[in-house]
């Protein structure tokens, strides 16, 4: 099974990368982009056939070490 | 009295803290690798140096902030240790949950590195009690990641409880309410990102460091 976690900034706390990312995309010509943010994907290789087991294993992961829940939310996903 | 520097793999400025540590308390303090599991017995306060402890992967501080030797410490803070973690050693105490709130890149996106003013806004604090016929010291400032968050309730409860202990004058990288220092609600865990160890010979600038750990190493 492949875990993939989706990492990033919580809604209301600043992001000066997305916000660079945003105007460099505004003076590229890219006039529709109003705003941008900026966060990481992680893929873990996992043992084993349970996707609900993998996913509260995952989650703790992201708990104990992959986010920093002070600013950061996560979304895991769990493929076959 | 017996102090300690904690080296991670990628500190760079464990030397710095032990040269500080060395000058004020006259002995050398006990350099702890991160692998071990448990600091030396008698130890009484512990630098956190500065650095970018593996490499800054993930996010600043947060392999460090689960290293082994980290766990010893979190529980011995929790039983008063005095504690100071500078630049990457305040990452590594917020990321360990030591110290509230979490450090993230530089509203301007540089690495800025000057010499910094900064207002000493709680000088009853065990690490700047020291200071008391002064309100401002310059600190060299050396960091990609120092902006500072820490949502309202947490903000409103350090700045109430006095834990902020300094602000910048002309804030670096975006900190929040210009916060540079903070210390725990015991007072004995205290993180900042500017480097008061290299401020302790005139050689490099200024000496306005001394104080913080005289302060510390006094309360003891």
């Amino acid at each position: 099974m492949k875990a993939i976690i989706h990492i990033g900034l919580k809604p209301g706390v600043l992001d000066p990368q997305g916000r660079a990312i945003s105007r460099s995309l505004n003076d590229l010509g890219f006039d529709e982009v109003v705003n941008a943010r900026q966060g990481k994907v992680i893929e873990i290789d996992i043992k084993g056939k349970d996707t609900e087991l993998a996913h509260k294993r995952v989650t703790n992961m992201c708990e104990k070490l992959l986010a920093n829940t002070v600013i950061e939310s996560y979304l895991v996903e769990i493929k076959k | 009295m017996r102090t300690a520097v904690i080296t991670f793999p990628a500190s760079n400025c464990d030397r710095d803290a032990a040269v500080a540590l060395r000058k004020v308390t006259g002995v050398k303090p006990v350099m702890v690798w991160h692998r071990d599991t448990e600091l030396p017995k008698d130890i009484e306060f512990v630098i956190i140096p500065g650095g970018f402890s593996y490499g800054d992967y993930l996010r600043c501080g947060a392999m460090a902030s689960r290293s082994p030797i980290v766990a010893d410490l979190v529980k011995k803070a929790k039983k008063g240790l005095a504690i100071a973690g500078f630049c990457n050693g305040f990452q590594v105490l917020t990321e360990a949950g030591l110290l509230p709130g979490a450090l993230m890149r530089n509203k301007g996106l540089k690495f800025v590195c000057r010499p910094e003013k900064l207002e000493i806004i709680n000088n009853t604090s065990r690490y700047t009690a020291k200071y008391n016929d002064q309100s401002e010291v310059i600190y060299p400032v050396a960091h990609h990641d120092g902006n500072y968050y820490a949502n309202k309730e947490t903000l409103n409860k350090i700045e109430g409880q006095g834990q902020v202990i300094f602000r910048y004058k002309d804030n670096p990288n975006g900190s929040v309410n210009d916060i540079a220092g903070i210390c725990n609600e015991g007072g004995n865990v205290f993180g900042m990102m500017p480097h008061p160890e290299r401020a302790i010979d005139p050689m490099h600038g200024g000496t306005d460091g001394i104080k913080l750990f005289k302060s510390i190493i006094e309360s003891i």
